[in-house]
């Protein structure tokens, strides 16, 4: 079986999906919150790469190095301010976190 | 001159109204007491630049103010009409106003808002000029309105006083009734006569005798439906049988209101409106007999409840209203001058004898029961004195005002030799005999016996200031004097001239049915009178001379004229009624007094139907208060309450609610809520634009090129 095109576009495409659902349905960690933020970078990443293979063209890979720089920037500052909120409130339960509702 | 006495009340009104602040009380009392005895001046002034011109037939002209409105067929003017009529009134208004306005400032002494009385009562007096003055109906509306809305705020002046609101409530919401009728029938004379200008309307309404209005399919007589509707309005501002409820009550205001509007002004200006429209009338004879029939009814009626009072102020309140009957029924006996005369003397003596109640109650600090009075008069002398003369000229006694002017209405009643004419004369007398007793009671109960009051009251009984004192001596100059100087000018005649037109009378008296002048008897009248003029040269001080063509009567109606020749005993009997009720007072309340005590049981059943003045206010109250009360509660709480309040903005406000209430479910707080939201909205805008954009994308071919191309193709990166 030739791995296509089109299979590296379903990969990412599950990622992306598993990385919002882990967003959405996560009912307990803000930790995973960020790691699904992660994964759908990822996918992006993916979907960035294959084309770039796909058309012959470098920017798609250029372009994923900067988001991976960004996504290890954004990473780091997310968890800095886990550990802040954590000594703040002493949780970082998703449920305990709506102060958003006013 | 005119504009002068009409616009310095209003000018006082706004300068107390507005900067009554600033000015402060002193300031108030001197602006308005100064314009209106400025006013009163012109008026006199006018009335004597009017005696002066009689041969020149008087003082009539009209001044254009403003327009007001213009409008196809329709025009009406600001403007102020003078002539006999007006100037009379101007200067009963004005001069027993300036009383008041002086009088007030000593009354109202202790009150703590007397900026705003002076300012009501200059308002009051304004709008009363505007309606004696007016020169066309819907000015006169407004006159008349204008004096009711300022009779209602002075009525309600003691605004902590719940029976003071109430009253002036009352007092307005009856006035309405007349009013509609009013308002109606202005609305039938422009419908008649296509204008409500006087000088239009009078001009000549020999022309619509045989005009008919249909109504609901029937033709009714236009004048007498006319007259009618005019007679309403007057039955509720001048407070006859059946619209009269409001006026005992609007006793509640302040003493100076009840002299001036509720005694002297206001209440008769329903007099004035049937003696400025005497020229239609005259047409109508239907509608005078009705007007002729609620004045004698109202005479005899507010009589007997006055026996029974015991409020000083009500007793005087339903002697005016008998007084205001006498007036009417002489209107409807076609004796506009007798009717006038009378207005015009009442003014003075009833004025004077509230601002004499004013001045007892002031003295008893503030009590109004007779009952709790008597024994005083040695202590306040003054006032003593001056309400024996006002009663002296409302009882009818020879050489005071109203022995003149009393005895004209009932001689002219008795000389209209008809039915209702007659009886109109014999209630006219019963109640002349009651008016006596009652007055002399109030005077005794008052004045006379043991005093009554506790002892604390007793010792503060003090005469009046100056200040109310003052104005009241004036108004007691003109209750002596004002019926023998007048009686000439409204109601005299020549001998002459009056035995010519009394076998008028005795010719026509038999045809009285038929009651059709000639188109042209104006004309001709003037042509009669210049000729007479030149002939006696001499006396002008008659009613002819007067009246001008102020107050137009027929020939044939003229009763005044016929009054004069009435026999002997017609003449002497309100006399000696007057001094039988006298004598029937003092029997009763001063040499054994326990009389009236057993009067009052034998005839309870008679007592208490003058004594709860004929069930009246209990009839309306079961027949229109209830009713009206219940159908406002219908209205209320189905109509309001559970259809338009439901549906509208209580529904719209509840659902708005409902709607908020679920909306806000969406606020949870958590960002990942939020973060799905934004992500389904986006993929759904998205998906629109895609959509939107190319239709055809949903068709597969494009997916299955897609993967067509892709699935055979490999990709370049991933071979190696």
């Amino acid at each position: 079986m030739v791995i296509g095109l089109s299979h590296y576009l379903i990969l990412a495409a599950i990622l992306f999906t598993i990385g919002v659902f882990g967003i959405f349905l996560n009912r307990k960690n803000v930790i995973v919150i960020l790691m699904s933020i992660e994964l759908m970078l990822l996918a992006v990443n993916i979907n960035f790469v294959t084309f770039s293979a796909y058309h012959g063209d470098l920017a798609g890979q250029i372009f994923t190095m900067f988001i991976l720089t960004v996504a290890a920037a954004e990473a780091a500052i997310g968890l800095a301010i886990l550990v802040v909120f954590f000594r703040n409130k002493g949780s970082i339960a998703v449920e305990d976190i709506s102060s958003l509702k006013g | 001159m005119e504009l002068l006495a009409v616009f310095a009340p209003l000018i006082a009104f706004l300068v107390a109204g507005i900067w009554g602040k600033a000015i402060g009380d002193k300031g108030c009392q001197l602006v308005t007491c100064t314009a209106v005895v400025v006013a009163a001046l012109c008026s006199i002034t006018l009335f004597f630049d009017m005696i002066g011109n009689l041969e020149e037939g008087g003082l009539v002209y009209t001044t254009e103010v403003m327009r007001w409105v213009s409008s196809g067929d329709f025009n009406v003017s600001w403007s102020i009409k003078i002539d006999t009529l007006s100037i009379v009134m101007m200067c009963v208004v004005n001069i027993v106003s300036a009383c008041v306005h002086i009088y007030s400032i000593g009354y109202m002494s202790h009150d703590p808002s007397k900026g705003r009385f002076m300012a009501y009562l200059s308002l009051f007096t304004f709008a009363m000029l505007m309606l004696v003055t007016s020169d066309n109906m819907l000015q006169l509306f407004f006159g008349w309105e204008g004096v009711g809305v300022a009779s209602y705020l002075l009525i309600g002046f003691w605004n902590h006083k719940h029976s003071a609101n109430s009253a002036a409530q009352k007092a307005f919401v009856v006035n309405r009734v007349g009013d509609f009728g009013l308002a109606l029938g202005i609305m039938a004379t422009f419908y008649v006569f296509g204008s409500i200008e006087f000088s239009t309307i009078f001009d000549n309404p020999a022309l619509y005798v045989d005009k008919t209005i249909s109504i609901i399919g029937y033709d009714f007589h236009a004048l007498t439906v006319i007259c009618l509707l005019l007679f309403m309005g007057a039955v509720g501002k001048s407070a006859q049988l059946g619209l009269h409820t409001w006026l005992p009550d609007a006793m509640e205001g302040p003493t100076p209101v009840s002299a001036l509007i509720h005694a002297a002004t206001m209440v008769t200006a329903g007099v004035f409106l049937v003696a400025r429209f005497s020229p239609l009338f005259e047409y109508a004879p239907t509608a005078l007999m009705v007007v002729t029939i609620f004045g004698a009814l109202t005479a005899f009626v507010a009589a007997t409840i006055g026996m029974t009072q015991f409020d000083i102020k009500r007793v005087i309140a339903y002697s005016t209203m008998s007084q205001l009957g006498y007036m009417f029924f002489a209107l409807g006996v076609s004796a506009y001058g007798a009717a006038m005369f009378h207005l015009m003397t009442h003014a003075f003596f009833k004025a004077l004898l509230f601002l004499g109640a004013g001045s007892v109650i002031h003295a008893m600090s503030d009590e109004q029961d007779m009952r709790n009075m008597g024994g005083i008069w040695k202590k306040i002398p003054v006032t003593y004195a001056l309400m024996w003369i006002g009663s002296l000229a409302l009882a009818g006694f020879p050489f005071f005002a109203g022995y003149y002017s009393k005895d004209i209405v009932l001689e002219a009643a008795w000389a209209d030799q008809t039915w209702f004419g007659n009886m109109a004369y014999w209630l006219g007398i019963a109640a002349a005999f009651m008016t006596a007793f009652y007055t002399w009671r109030l005077l005794f109960m008052t004045f006379h016996g043991e005093p009554r009051a506790s002892q604390k009251v007793m010792s503060h009984v003090h005469e009046s200031p100056a200040t109310m004192t003052g104005p009241m001596i004036v108004l007691a100059v003109g209750a002596i004097f004002s019926g023998y100087v007048f009686y000439g000018g409204f109601v005299g005649s020549d001998g002459h001239h009056g035995q010519d037109h009394a076998k008028a009378i005795i010719s026509s008296l038999d045809d009285h049915g038929g009651k059709h002048g000639e188109p042209t008897h104006k004309s001709e009248k003037s042509v009669a009178k210049k000729a007479h003029g030149e002939e006696r040269g001499a006396s002008l001080w008659t009613r002819e001379y007067f009246w001008q063509d102020a107050l137009i009567v027929l020939p044939e109606n003229d009763t005044v004229e016929a009054a004069h020749n009435v026999p002997f005993w017609v003449k002497k009997m309100p006399f000696l009624m007057a001094v039988l009720g006298v004598l029937m007072a003092y029997l009763l309340y001063i040499r054994v007094p326990d009389i009236p005590a057993k009067v009052v049981t034998s005839f309870k059943p008679i007592h208490n139907l003058f004594f709860r003045k004929w069930y009246f206010d209990e009839i309306y109250d079961t027949i229109f208060v209830k009713n009206a009360f219940r159908l406002g509660r219908i209205f209320w709480i189905s109509g309001d309450q559970n259809t338009i309040d439901r549906i509208g903005p209580n529904g719209i406000a509840g659902l708005s609610g409902r709607i908020a209430g679920g909306l806000s479910k969406f606020q949870s707080g958590y960002v990942y809520q939020y973060a799905f939201v934004m992500m389904i909205t986006l993929i759904a805008i998205v998906s629109w634009f895609v959509f939107k954009a190319d239709p055809s994308f949903y068709n597969s071919t494009t997916f299955e090129t897609l993967s067509g191309i892709t699935g055979n193709i490999p990709v370049k990166g991933m071979e190696e």
